[in-house]
């Protein structure tokens, strides 16, 4: 008798384990589909779920675009799948493209990383081009997410025209100009005099203020006007001979020379304090930007801020939604990327989240939400946007634009702001590492 | 074929004899409680397998996960670490040989890398275990509400990294930290704790110091309750003070507990990730404008993950598996000579 127990014992025992071990590994293989299970390509009259994935704050939420989409289509759900970080997110889906499985129905692509999508990743996305009206969008946005054969794989949602946004209190108190109009006047067209208005600025400086954030924002700004950047219309690299990248660098270096920057990177979480304690002047805005600036400025900074246009049309981020191969409802997925980018949903979107619409139609119809109206002084924002958009040139993309970009401003610029490096050594070592990144 | 057929025939009987000759001591193996099963029966053909083959199946998950998340992606790395692939097309794989090794061995940033992960961990690793020591001799007093002290000594290691590094990020800032306001209290100037490089270097160490020194207090407050009292009584019958007990008794029986303690920090230091990522803010994987901060890790996830460049990346990543080796072995011949001179 006792053997026997203590035998079924063990037996029982090894049961667990074998259970254990095969229940384990069918997590893993479950895991690995995740998205499709929950339907099965709903025609069946059974809910579709449709996953978006997607990169910080979309505002498809916040506008309540999701409820009223499934409100008019009883037999969608859609689920949101947001990745904080767009350095996490785009490895992760460029990985899943590949992979052929677990990208999610509609993939969202940042501007930054459209190029490498069109050229590497092109027959990993659905041709959009032919269920749309391609003309309702700015030229240069669809032209940024065609593939050399005519394909579009992303339609474009919001993007990022430039203005300025400054503290007019504190202008007042240095004793500029703090006419939105006659500021803009100043500085158009280039942005050396944007640098030169820095430079009246510091004479008279508040004290614990600099005229702006960064020398890496004004890089950023000025590029953002640029059609020549890293990359040639063939795909070649020309950063060390483009002229575009020359100009914004020159203005950067003599912000980073000159003692008028707080020598912050943005984004980081001493740029959101200073906003709190007002510690610069101006920033270089995209219209994304407003609300973050009033969200860190809280109230104290309310009827302080004003907003300018900038001294030349720019345009910094924006996004693509693409909706994968890979997707297991094609169909219906087509069919939401479509609605969610029209000029009507822009529109919402933009009266919530102030992401700026891709669309011109929208642009009549725009409202700002009240409160940021006053935050910036019942500047014309709408309308300062809507003439950047129109006249932003089309910008050539590259491959590798991400980590060049990141060495020239968060190397380069900031060894020459932060470190006392000179522009040359700055240029150096900037170089130093583009090398390293195109592995020459 | 002749010869190994006839090799077989001789084998063969030796191998068909070996059971039947130890009947005895498989029946002493089974224990005495164990009535002899019948040969050759059904329930007995069933235990033996099962005394010979369980203990594998309860081994056998580990292998097999360690088959499948560590063995096979570390040859895969390997295989990876021969060829050109780029993030953006996997597909595309072509060989390159030890390209990848030889342009680590040529780059700057690499032996940067390097030297930093060195620097930071001898300056994270050292201050923490001494005062490790320290406060776990403190904590093995009697005091009044130990258990609470102990539970504080472990809050910094039950914070995660990013919550803790953010607010360490604000300590440091250089306009407006906490941290450069109370030095301007003693006539310091501002120092740029991200740029300048031993700044930078030890608020990375700072904030580790802070995570793991209450961890490794609480593994060497174990080791010394363990220590007998009266080796204590003895020493102080001896006349030895506090300080002459602490170093003539507690250090020499903590030599074990000490030495795990080190090998555990030196992986750890090596392995130095999440920290300087995140201490770094934006763009951070680029440890700093200079890399004055960027460790191996730092740089292993930024050639792969930013640039793309896997191929390099999974150089990387087993240049650093070697480097572990040599650490391991390093490790295990000083503990060694440790053993021989005690």
């Amino acid at each position: 008798m006792r053997t026997s127990t203590r035998g079924s014992r063990r037996l029982m025992a090894l049961a667990a384990v074998a259970a254990l071990t095969t229940g384990l590994l069918a997590g893993c293989a479950e895991d690995s589909d995740d998205g499709s299970s929950d339907s099965d390509g709903g025609s069946g009259g059974g809910k579709t779920t449709l996953t978006i994935g997607t990169f910080g704050v979309f505002g498809y939420k916040q506008a309540g675009l999701y409820d009223e989409y499934m409100k008019q289509n009883p037999d969608i759900t859609i689920k949101e799948n947001v990745t904080t970080r767009t350095d996490v997110y785009w490895p992760k889906t460029l990985t899943r493209l590949q992979a052929g499985s677990g990208t999610d129905d509609i993939q969202a692509i940042e501007v930054g990383n459209v190029a490498e999508a069109v050229q590497t990743q092109g027959d990993k996305f659905v041709d959009l081009g032919k269920d749309v009206d391609k003309s309702q969008w700015l030229d240069w946005k669809t032209a940024q997410a065609t593939t050399k054969d005519g394909k579009t794989i992303g339609l474009g949602t919001d993007i990022g025209p430039m203005a300025v946004c400054y503290r007019k209190d504190l202008f007042k108190a240095a004793g500029l100009e703090t006419d939105r109009v006659k500021l803009a006047e100043q500085w158009k067209g280039d942005w050396s005099k944007y640098v030169d208005v820095g430079k009246d600025y510091m004479k008279k400086a508040p004290k614990g203020t600099k005229f702006v954030d960064s020398a890496a924002s004004v890089y950023n700004a000025a590029l953002g006007g640029e059609s020549e950047r890293y990359y040639d219309k063939d795909g070649n690299v020309i950063w060390d001979k483009s002229a575009g990248v020359e100009k914004a660098w020159d203005a950067s270096m003599e912000v980073a020379t000159s003692n008028m920057s707080a020598k912050l990177k943005q984004f980081d979480k001493p740029w959101d304090q200073a906003f709190a304690n007002g510690g610069f002047a101006t920033v270089a805005c995209p219209a994304w930007m407003l609300g973050y600036i009033q969200e860190k400025s809280g109230d104290a900074g309310k009827g302080k801020w004003d907003v300018a246009a900038a001294p030349t049309a720019a345009n910094w981020g924006g996004s693509f939604i693409g909706v994968p191969t890979a997707g297991k409802h094609q169909k219906e997925a087509i069919k939401l990327a479509k609605w969610l980018t029209a000029p009507e949903q822009q529109a919402k979107v933009f009266g919530k989240q102030a992401s700026f619409p891709s669309t011109p139609s929208a642009y009549a119809s725009l409202k700002p939400q009240a409160a940021t109206t006053t935050f910036f002084s019942d500047a014309p924002i709408t309308q300062i946007f809507s003439d950047s958009a129109k006249t932003i040139p089309t910008q050539i993309f590259g491959v590798k634009d991400q980590p060049i970009n990141t060495a020239i401003s968060d190397i380069g610029i900031l060894q020459v702001e932060q470190k006392g490096k000179t522009p040359d050594q700055g240029w150096d070592a900037a170089t130093k590492e583009i090398k390293d990144v195109l592995g020459q | 074929m002749t010869s190994s057929k006839q090799a077989l025939a001789r084998t063969a009987p030796s191998a068909d004899a070996a059971p039947g000759s130890q009947p005895g001591a498989a029946r002493r193996a089974h224990g005495r409680g164990t009535p002899p099963p019948g040969p050759g029966s059904w329930r007995s053909r069933l235990y033996r397998w099962d005394m010979k083959a369980s203990p594998y199946a309860f081994v056998a998950p580990f292998f097999i996960f360690f088959g499948a998340f560590g063995l096979i992606p570390l040859l895969y790395t390997a295989w990876y670490s021969l060829h050109n692939v780029q993030l953006s097309n996997l597909d595309q794989q072509t060989w390159v040989g030890l390209d990848n090794y030889k342009n680590l061995m040529s780059s700057d940033f690499f032996w940067g890398a390097l030297q930093n992960t060195f620097t930071i961990g001898v300056i994270s690793t050292v201050p923490q275990l001494l005062m490790a020591i320290g406060i776990a001799h403190l904590l093995n007093y009697k005091l009044r509400g130990s258990t609470l002290w102990r539970v504080v000594m472990l809050t910094p290691y039950a914070t995660s990294v990013a919550a803790a590094t953010l607010v360490f990020v604000l300590l440091y800032s250089w306009d407006g930290g906490m941290i450069n306001w109370l030095l301007h209290f003693v006539g310091v100037d501002a120092i740029n704790w991200r740029e300048s490089t031993w700044g930078s270097q030890f608020a990375v160490s700072s904030i580790v110091i802070w995570r793991w020194t209450g961890y490794n207090a609480l593994i060497y407050l174990a080791a010394m309750q363990a220590i007998p009292s009266d080796l204590y009584e003895s020493a102080a019958l001896d006349g030895a003070g506090r300080w002459q007990q602490f170093r003539h008794v507690t250090i020499p029986m903590l030599r074990p507990t000490i030495l795990f303690t080190v090998v555990v920090s030196t992986i750890g230091a090596t392995q130095l990730f999440g920290e300087p990522l995140l201490f770094g803010g934006v763009s951070g994987s680029k440890g700093g404008s200079e890399h004055q901060y960027q460790t191996l890790g730092l740089y292993m996830y930024d050639q792969g993950w930013i640039i793309g460049n896997l191929g390099k990346a999974s150089a990387i990543a087993w240049t650093m598996f070697l480097i572990l080796l040599i650490v391991a072995a390093i490790n295990l011949l000083i503990t060694r000579r440790l053993r021989k001179t005690q």
